[in-house]
This record gives structure tokens, sequence and C-alpha cells, in this order.
């Protein structure tokens, strides 16, 4: 099957769901105005099921509907940065053996932003789900530099350290200040001419392996992500600059 | 609902926490910072900024002579001298004039010459005090749990209409989420303000803007509707201080977080929490704590202890500054991982331990937030469950959880579905807590008992050591922070003999022991 559609309850009914608010005055027309709002963005079969005020001025729906649209999904291709992981065991086994010395990783939510838990998640000894956090690895030395972290200096801190790997985190997204210090952090580095000399990683929960690749990261890690993937991305992807 | 707790075990961590707060009261005492005094040419009405923007509380402080005599010598000093306003003398020194050495003016001249915009000053947060006391016995608030809700576009016009619409869907208290970099400014930003990342900076026009909105709204729904913001970061005391001329209800202050999770000084954070809690004492103004932050950065189930004590030793300190049981909302939050069998167990234990522990403090809830992920239907799930948490257990203010949380900040719709989950689930549950006994010696009692031995534990080994000693050992959070680094330590300074502060004075006159 290349051609898919949504699935309701039959193949190809094209069923999805919608909820979003417009700012009007709730009344019968405002849930006819939903309705032909979602009409008009292509969907058929429109049904507003709930309708209702939830401030004055402001109306909130629920809609199902029917799309006519198909996508052809073996022409797709988003590769994600964690195939199969290894364990911490494996990857410092692979450290010790193949690049023979410590790996060093620096870490930083970069920008304004002062959300650490997914930084810390990753880096942070105790690690996330049961686990462990990079920290523990044998095979790296980790430099959680914390929130708020201007690019420069973290620009600096790689060059001066000698760093490996750098992991940038981002999840305040409000107007696009997340790929706005992905950026700028992308081009200190080449600006200073460092970027080939590390591995450049995104992370957040709105980060795509996709998206990270647009911005000229080596690997991008979404929602979910475990310390192991993230370690078995930088042990594979050194060893296999080492070995080429 | 009730837990068998440990009687003794709670007076012992009282004590150990006073034990531990004595030490740096004493401290406090002998210290002011760069912000206290800004704040205390804020009170005495200097406002506004130089041609580059610069506030002149901070030109001020900026030009001071001799800081270890504050700043109140020198402004009084200058105001004697000049026959000018603090206003005045602020605007003199923007235009490159110096603040003279006060020691030439005679201290009675000095205290005379500031003596009438000190009592202006306090008689404004008096009037605010009153002023909000008149609005609750005219206006209602609901029963508690209080439903507070966050607004954070970025835009205080957009704030503005995102708190009216939440208000009119249920929402009794509006918090307005600040700008991610704000703490780490040593100065407060000036006017109304349109640009703002994770929220909005918190000035005092955004204040008067907020206020007067919610006021009209609570006139028009019959119910008093709350205002929140930050008295945290640098400019702490400068925050309580504008929030209580302009009758802001509630404030995030803790005596720690900075220190542990935005990595500024904890001398000037225990010197700030200080001054502001004093100020937040006079101004009736309600103080949230930020114990969830233990929780989201490490594992919620071993935290649960750590939380307990740091509750204990948030409300020493605010004892220590005159605030009573009343005006102290101890944090705690609902974020143990929800595949963990029986977390909804442990939730309850810990939030009715506190209840019961503090029995008459407003306890803040926080929602869920380090376990949600962006599938908005379990989400709205797991936030009924804190939901119900929170309105059997007593809680007094109720964070509502976002099903968006993790996404986006809230939408205007999230905003009316989380109310509606709120109301609908407290109003389902409302005496479920009363109806119900937890079994003698079962899970939740257990769970709580060992969460109170916990707690006395960490307390004792702190009381041993010394709060700074441990905070530098990484006792609290796994965070590590060195007596004089992080940020703001330049702006700590011990005091002079000739040191005077009119607010501090007066404010720790009518301390009130709890």
């Amino acid at each position: 099957m290349t051609q898919v559609k949504p699935y309701g309850d039959t193949l190809n009914d094209g069923a999805v769901q919608l909820s979003f608010t417009l700012p009007i005055p709730w009344d019968e027309a405002a849930d006819e105005a939903a309705r032909r709002l979602v009409g008009a963005m292509g969907f058929t079969d429109v049904a507003v099921v709930d309708g209702r005020p939830i401030a004055s001025g402001f109306s909130f729906f629920v809609v199902y509907a029917r799309t006519p649209v198909a996508i052809d999904v073996s022409a797709i291709r988003a590769p994600a940065a964690t195939r199969q992981a290894l364990t911490m065991e494996q990857v410092d086994e692979l450290i010790a053996t193949r690049l023979g010395r410590k790996v060093k990783i620096a870490g930083a939510c970069i920008g304004t932003d002062a959300h650490t838990v997914g930084i810390d998640a990753i880096l942070n000894m105790k690690g996330y789900k049961g686990d462990y956090g990079l920290e523990r690895y044998r095979g790296f030395d980790v430099y959680n530099l914390g929130s708020q972290i201007a690019v420069e200096d973290l620009v600096r801190f790689a060059g001066a350290n000698g760093v490996d790997a750098i992991l940038a985190s981002q999840v305040v997204t409000q107007k696009g200040s997340d790929v706005a210090n992905f950026t700028a952090l992308a081009e200190l580095l080449e600006a200073e001419n460092l970027r080939e000399r590390v591995l450049l990683i995104a992370g957040g929960p709105r980060v795509t392996n996709l998206l990270a690749a647009e911005l000229g990261y080596d690997a991008g890690f979404g929602r979910g992500t475990l310390p192991s993937e993230v370690a078995t991305f930088i042990a594979r992807r050194l060893v296999e600059r080492v070995a080429a | 609902m009730e837990l068998r707790i440990d009687a003794d075990a709670v007076a012992r961590a009282r004590r150990l926490a006073a034990a531990i707060v004595d030490p740096i009261a004493a401290f406090i005492d002998r210290h002011s910072t760069l912000s206290v005094e800004r704040a205390v040419a804020r009170l005495c009405g200097v406002d506004g900024v130089d041609g580059d923007g610069v506030p002149l509380p901070n030109r001020l402080v900026d030009a001071l002579p001799r800081r270890e005599d504050g700043l109140a010598r020198a402004l009084g000093a200058a105001c004697a001298e000049t026959g000018r306003t603090p206003q005045q003398a602020a605007e003199a020194v923007a235009a490159g004039e110096p603040l003279a050495d006060p020691a030439r003016t005679p201290e009675i001249a000095t205290r005379a010459a500031l003596r009438p915009w000190v009592e202006r000053g306090l008689a404004r947060i008096d009037a605010a005090r009153r002023e909000r006391e008149a609005l609750l016995a005219r206006l209602p608030q609901d029963e508690p749990p209080l439903l507070y809700v966050i607004v954070a576009s970025g835009n205080i016009y957009e704030d503005r209409t995102a708190a009216i619409a939440a208000a009119e869907a249920g929402a009794q208290i509006v918090a307005v989420i600040r700008s991610t970099a704000q703490s780490l400014l040593d100065y407060v930003p000036y006017g109304a303000t349109t640009e703002g990342f994770g929220g909005t900076y918190a000035t005092q026009e955004n204040f008067r803007i907020m206020r007067a909105a919610l006021d009209d709204v609570s006139e028009r729904l019959g119910r008093y509707v709350m205002l929140t913001n930050y008295a945290s970061g640098l400019c702490m005391p400068e925050i309580a201080a504008t929030a209580a001329l302009e009758r802001l209800d509630m404030l995030l202050n803790d005596s720690m977080y900075g220190i542990l999770f935005r990595d500024i000084n904890m001398q000037r954070t225990f010197v700030d929490q200080h001054f502001s809690r004093r100020l937040n004492a006079r101004s009736g103004i309600v103080i949230n704590t930020g114990e969830d932050n233990y929780l989201t950065t490490a594992d919620a189930v071993e935290q649960a202890p750590a939380v307990l004590a740091s509750q204990f030793v948030n409300e020493a300190f605010a004892h220590r500054a005159g605030l009573p049981d009343a005006q102290i909302g101890l944090g705690d939050a609902y974020e143990i991982d929800p595949d963990r069998e029986d977390g909804f167990l442990l939730q309850v234990a810990q939030a009715q331990l506190a209840r019961q522990i503090f029995p008459n403090a407003p306890l803040k809830y926080m929602p869920p937030t380090k376990h949600m992920t962006g599938d908005v239907f379990k989400g709205h799930l797991i936030d009924a469950m804190f939901n119900l948490t929170s309105v059997m257990t007593g809680q007094t203010i109720h964070l509502c959880g976002m099903l968006t949380e993790a996404i986006h900040t809230p939408f205007l719709g999230d905003r009316a579905l989380a109310l509606d989950n709120a109301r609908y689930v407290m109003r389902t549950a409302r005496h479920f807590g009363d109806e119900i006994a937890i079994k003698p010696g079962g899970r939740i009692e257990r769970r709580a008992q060992d969460v109170l031995a916990g707690a006395v534990r960490i307390l004792d080994g702190v009381a041993e050591r010394g709060l700074m000693r441990a905070i530098e050992d990484g006792t609290f959070a796994d965070v590590r922070r060195p007596r004089e680094g992080g940020r703001g330590f330049e702006g700590v300074f011990a005091k002079g003999e000739d040191y005077w502060n009119p607010f501090a004075d007066a404010l720790a006159e009518e301390s009130v022991p709890a």
C-alpha cells in the first residue's frame, strides 16, 4: 500500500478529528462558521460535534471530518538518528577498543532557554526511565554547562576544551527562538572553524532528526529519547570517522 | 481523611529548620544587596529610565559614593541638601550629577528629608492591602482549591485578553509567566512590553495593565480574581516592592530556588529573599514556594523527602521575615511517573502529609509536566488525577495542568479545557476527602511516614553542616553551588556602621510571629 489516508473504522475513510477556538461569540451561526471553515480546508462530511462558548467573544469546537487527500508513503525518507541502541557497557567497550581515549561532551540549554529537563535527562548520571545518563559512562567526559548559555560561551568552551560532541537543547519554541538559537550555534561553529571537528547534536521535545539535518546538525533527538540512544550515536559516528 | 504521623518528628523537623535558618538570619542582618537598595529607591517613588533605557534606581545605586551606608542615606542627604524629591534627585544623577558623600549632611536632616517619602511608600503599600481586603469582602472568591492558570504570550496586551477569558472560564488566579531570561537581569525592565520569550517581562506598567483588567473582570463576575508574578532572580526585592505598590496578590518566592536552579549566588539570594518577604508580609501578598522544581529535575519518588525538608526551610525563613502561615504557600507537585504502579497513592500520601503538617498554609499544588509527552488525550487524563488529588487533600492554590504541556505555551482554548477538567473533578469529588479514612498502616500511611522520616534525616544533616555548606555539597537537587560563586555575588555587601534602610526598620518592627 503506497497511497495512505487516515483510518477511522474503514480503510480509506479519511477520518480526522480537529479542535480549535474561534474569536467569535458562540451561537448556532458559530457552529455553522466552524463547519464551513473546515470545509474550506478541503475536508468533506464535516460534523461539528461540540461547539460552545469558552469566554466572551471566544468559542471552542470539536469537529470530525473526512479528507479526500492521500499520501504516497513509499516516497518518504526520515531516518531516525537512533538506529539500534547499544547498552552502556557496549558503548564504553566500543569507545575503549576503537578510539582508545575518552570522548569529551559538552551539553547546554542555549540562548535564553532555562528548561534543563531534557539535557539533564540525557546527561545526569541518574538518566531517564532507568537508562543511565552519559555522566555515568566510563567512555565519556561530560560537561553540563546548564541553562541560558550564550552560543558564544558554548563555542568558546568547546574550542578551549577540545570537545568531541556538542549537545544543544531547546525546549521553548515561541516565535521560532529554538531554530534561531540552533542556527546561531551552527553558524558560529562554522565561523570559528570548529564545525568539522565536533559532532553537533540538537535535542528538545519539538526537535526531529529531519529538522536537525536541515539546520546542518549531525543529528536531532526528540521527545522520549533515552541517553543510551544519544550515546550510541556519538560512539558509532566517532568510530566511523576514525575508520574513514 | 487523616494520616497518623509522628508529631514528635514534625516538631523535631521544625526545630532543625529553625536551627538551620538562625545562622543565615544573622548573616542576613549584617548584609545588604544592590537589589535591596534599588527596592528602597522604588519605594521612595523613584521610577523611570534614562536616555539609554537604564532604570533610574540602577543609576542611583551605581552612583553611591559609599554603598555600605545604603541608598537611603545618600538619597536622603541629596534631598536635604537640594530640596529635591527622590525622583528629581534620581533624574539629576541620570543627567550626570554625582551623589554627594552623605557623611557631610547631618543625620537628623537626612532622615527628616526622606521621612515623608518613606511614609508615603508605606502608606501606598498599606492602601493596596486594605483595598484587596475590601474587594475580597465584597467579591468573595470561590472555595479552594483556587484555580490558577498562567498566561505567557510575551505580549502584555495578548496576556490581558487571555487573562480575561480565563477568568470567565473559571480561573481565580492568573499568573503572568516572565520572559525566560528575566531572572538573570540585574534590573527591572520598564514600561508596557510586547516582546518576550516563553513569557512576558515583569514591569510596573505591565502589572498595572493586568491589575486593571482583572479588577474589571472581578466586578463583572462578582468574585475577586488574583494576580501573580515572580519575585525571584536577581531583582527579587524590587519585584516585591513593585508588586506591593500595584496590588499583586501572590508572588513566586523561594528561599533557595534561585541558588539551585538559576545559579544565583547564595548570599545574594538569602539577603534578597528576606527583604522581599518582609515586604510581602506588610503587603499581604501570599508567597508561592518552588519545591516542584526538585521533582521536575530528578526522580519524584526519591525526591519527596527533599520536598518536605525544603518546605520546612522555606517556612522557617518566611517566619523570620514576619510572614504569617496564611501567607506561606508551600509548594509541591504531581510528578510521579504515570507508569509506576500505585503512583497515585504516593501522590495522595505526599499531598495529605503536607496538608497535615502545615494546616494553616495555603499550599500550592503544581501539575504534572515532566511526564507530559504531547499525547494530549493522556495528558488530560493525568491532569484529572492531579485534580482529584488536590481536592481530596484540600490543597489551596491549584495550578491547572494543561493538556498541551510540553507542546506550547497555553492556547486560549487549552486553558478553557483545563479549567473545565478541574471544575468537573472538584465538583464531583468535592467532599470525597471528608468521607474516606486512610487505612491505618496501609500503603499511603506508610509512605507518608517514610517521607517524614526522610525529611528529618535530610534536615539533621543540613543542621549539622550548616545550610551554606550543605548547598556547596550538593545536598539539594544534587546541585553544588559555591558560597562565593554564581550570579550576583558582586552585588552583596556588608552593612557599614552608618547603614540605614528605613523600610527594613519599619517592616522589622511590626513582624508578626506566626
